[in-house]
């Protein structure tokens, strides 16, 4: 199934939020951060995983979801938060560590959670696919529209709970898409030092579920691949993995100086940025005008500003609000 | 324990009462369902969910591949989803597997996402030694689960708890661990005819007593009681305080204990070191120091992986004569 015209223009949209969000808290983050590196300086503490390269991953698999969908993400969640449809606002606020952030400064930036659109992710290397796997299990004993899509790294394929998430969902039949995100490194070890096979979705065969790989980072690949992904899990007839070649723009988290990436690696993957890529697309194919492109990119701006600007202007929490929500 | 049972009450065994529990559980509320490892065909390797499979169905009774990761993954996504998942792992040893979806996701959801999301999950967990099973299979690692916040550590001695704690673990919104001795299974006891949900905030004084306090819970509550027992034709009259629950701790049944008799035996099949009775006997000294007359003394396993023959495994684990020995230290050595 190829997307409409509209459909792409969402995704475009998605994508320029996305990477201008990445950008915005970027710039951010190093506030106070200098000259001595502290990652606990700064309006933005903590570690901070940004996802500049993968935007097409998000959308091209988030474009078939319904919010009633269900998507567990990673310790860099940002694009798939944002095309999932999380609160752009409390998501900022949470990452700024703010009392109106989605978790009222408790999580950060590695575990958002927005149950309004069953968005969550977890700072743990396969953690949630296990869950993604149970929100399936409870979907198909319901008898419940709905399915569940786990993203993940390639890293995350050589965990065991990789391994059992798909195997128990493959037993069970259930309507669950696993996506790998497939950036090459795991921080700095390359794929093809950590991993035993080249392409991960050939472990698809060992648990009986198809398998695809979609090459290129294209956004309008994904989409079709991952359509038909999702419209088999929500015919009930059971998991896929899918692993998708993407492209880590940025270093593994802010700080991190890239000396394992080999000469001109960053240069060429630039080159292929996707969403120049999709631009000339949508120009070449689509009849997207540059007066429609410059306003789209403002408002893209302007979404993203307003969200940074609710974040900075929220007060933190209060220190007694550690102390709760332990128990409900 | 009499021969003729009281007027109201019936005789069954542990395993009987929570097998009660589960089939009540299964039959009020159609979003409990129940997985683990061999938990339909085979009935629980406990027997504790026989004959569940034909009456349930195979979709409420799941065999679970050996994948503790995965299936206690999977019953905390079903939670959220809006099922109740019962989720048996078969000993606390193998929850290790399991560990990192237990602490790191079950315990710290509610918090982390500032109170959107809860897991009202419950996981029952056979634990403790004396079958003979050595290390691997034998070992009390509920103080491990009872460090941690966001769990409710629960651990049934009697076939009331057994079979009550369950109700209440289900209704509670939280994730609940449910710990079984799996010396507790064969276990008679006499059980309310109209036996329901019981709380789980409140440890029980099992024996009432006013020399010294023998503090405990899970299977070492029987050896506690019968230590109490053999106390007794010493001329000491000792108080049994089951805890029922190690999180939260009832701080104020132990201090009230403490206070009465001025003299505490904590008995745990955990060990010793940065265990729950390190964590009892610092809670007492912070609370209730001056209300004790000797130092509190503890009882728990030695610090050695439990071992396999008897003759070793009971030198490892509390034994009803340490108890007695131990209290009747406190208390003729204070006279």
């Amino acid at each position: 199934m190829k997307p409409s015209k509209e459909q792409q223009l969402w995704m475009y949209e998605q994508m320029l939020v996305s990477r201008y969000f990445e950008e915005s808290i970027e710039k951010i983050y190093m506030e106070g951060k200098s000259p001595a590196f502290n990652m606990a300086n700064g309006p933005i503490p903590g570690e901070m995983h940004l996802s500049n390269g993968q935007e097409p991953c998000a959308v091209g698999v988030c474009a078939h979801l319904e919010p009633s969908d269900i998507v567990t993400s990673t310790h860099r969640p940002h694009h798939v938060a944002i095309a999932k449809g999380v609160d752009l606002d409390r998501m900022a606020a949470e990452i700024f560590g703010k009392k109106t952030g989605l978790s009222g400064g408790r999580g950060g930036h590695m575990h958002i959670f927005d149950p309004k659109v069953n968005f969550s992710c977890s700072g743990i290397i396969a953690q949630g696919m296990g869950p993604a796997v149970g929100a399936a299990l409870s979907r198909q004993m319901q008898r419940k529209a709905g399915i569940a899509v786990a993203f993940l790294g390639e890293g995350a394929a050589n965990q065991g709970a990789f391994h059992e998430s798909l195997n128990l969902a493959a037993v069970w039949k259930l309507p669950v898409v696993f996506v790998i995100e497939d950036n090459a490194w795991g921080i700095s070890v390359a794929k093809s030092a950590s991993t035993a096979i080249e392409r991960n979705d050939q472990r698809a065969a060992a648990y009986g579920m198809p398998g695809h790989f979609v090459p290129g980072n294209d956004p309008l690949a994904i989409y079709e691949v991952a359509g038909e992904a999702i419209q088999r899990a929500r015919r009930g007839e059971g998991p896929t993995l899918i692993e998708i070649e993407t492209y880590r723009l940025a270093g593994h988290f802010m700080g991190d100086a890239e000396g394992y990436r080999p000469q001109g690696e960053k240069d060429a993957l630039f080159a292929r940025d996707p969403i120049p890529k999709l631009r000339e697309h949508l120009k070449a194919s689509e009849g997207w005008s540059d007066a429609e492109d410059a306003a789209l990119v403002e408002r893209s701006r302007a979404r993203v500003d307003a969200a940074i600007a609710f974040a900075r202007d929220s007060a933190y929490p209060d220190p007694e609000e550690a102390l709760d929500k332990v128990f409900v | 324990m009499s021969t003729t049972i009281p007027a109201g009450m019936r005789e069954m065994t542990y395993r009987e009462a929570a097998r009660e529990g589960l089939h009540e559980a299964l039959t009020r509320d159609e979003r409990v369902f129940l997985m683990g490892e061999d938990v339909g065909r085979y009935g629980g390797s406990y027997a504790v969910s026989l004959g569940f499979l034909e009456e349930f169905g195979p979709e409420r009774i799941r065999d679970t591949p050996l994948s503790e990761s995965a299936f206690v993954g999977a019953g905390i996504g079903a939670a959220i989803g809006g099922m109740r998942p019962i989720v048996e792992v078969m000993t606390v040893n193998f929850s290790l597997l399991a560990a990192d979806q237990i602490i790191n996701t079950a315990a710290t959801y509610l918090h982390m996402s500032g109170g959107q999301i809860n897991v009202p999950l419950v996981i029952r967990m056979a634990t403790g030694g004396g079958l003979q099973l050595a290390a691997q299979h034998s070992h009390s690692l509920e103080n491990l689960y009872a460090h941690v916040p966001g769990l409710k550590v629960l651990t049934p001695a009697t076939v009331e708890d057994v079979r009550g704690m369950l109700a209440t673990a289900l209704a509670d919104p939280d994730p609940v661990l449910i710990f079984e001795h799996i010396l507790l299974y064969n276990r008679k006891g006499l059980l309310a005819a109209d036996a329901g949900a019981v709380d789980i905030h409140r440890a029980r004084i099992r024996r009432a007593g006013t020399q010294v306090s023998l503090i405990t819970y899970g299977g070492s509550l029987w050896k506690c009681l019968e230590a109490a027992e053999l106390l007794e034709q010493q001329g000491i009259d000792a108080e049994v305080l089951d805890l029922r629950t190690l999180r939260p701790l009832d701080d104020e049944a132990i201090m009230a204990t403490v206070t009465r008799t001025r003299r505490v035996v904590i008995v745990d099949e955990g060990w010793r070191s940065g265990g729950i009775s390190a964590e009892i006997t610092a809670r007492i000294h912070e609370q209730a120091f001056y209300e004790l007359d000797v130092p509190v003394q503890r009882v728990c396993a030695a610090e050695v992986p439990i071992p396999y023959a008897k003759q070793l495994e009971d030198a490892a684990l509390p034994q009803v004569a340490d108890i007695v020995a131990a209290a009747g230290r406190l208390v003729k050595g204070n006279d």
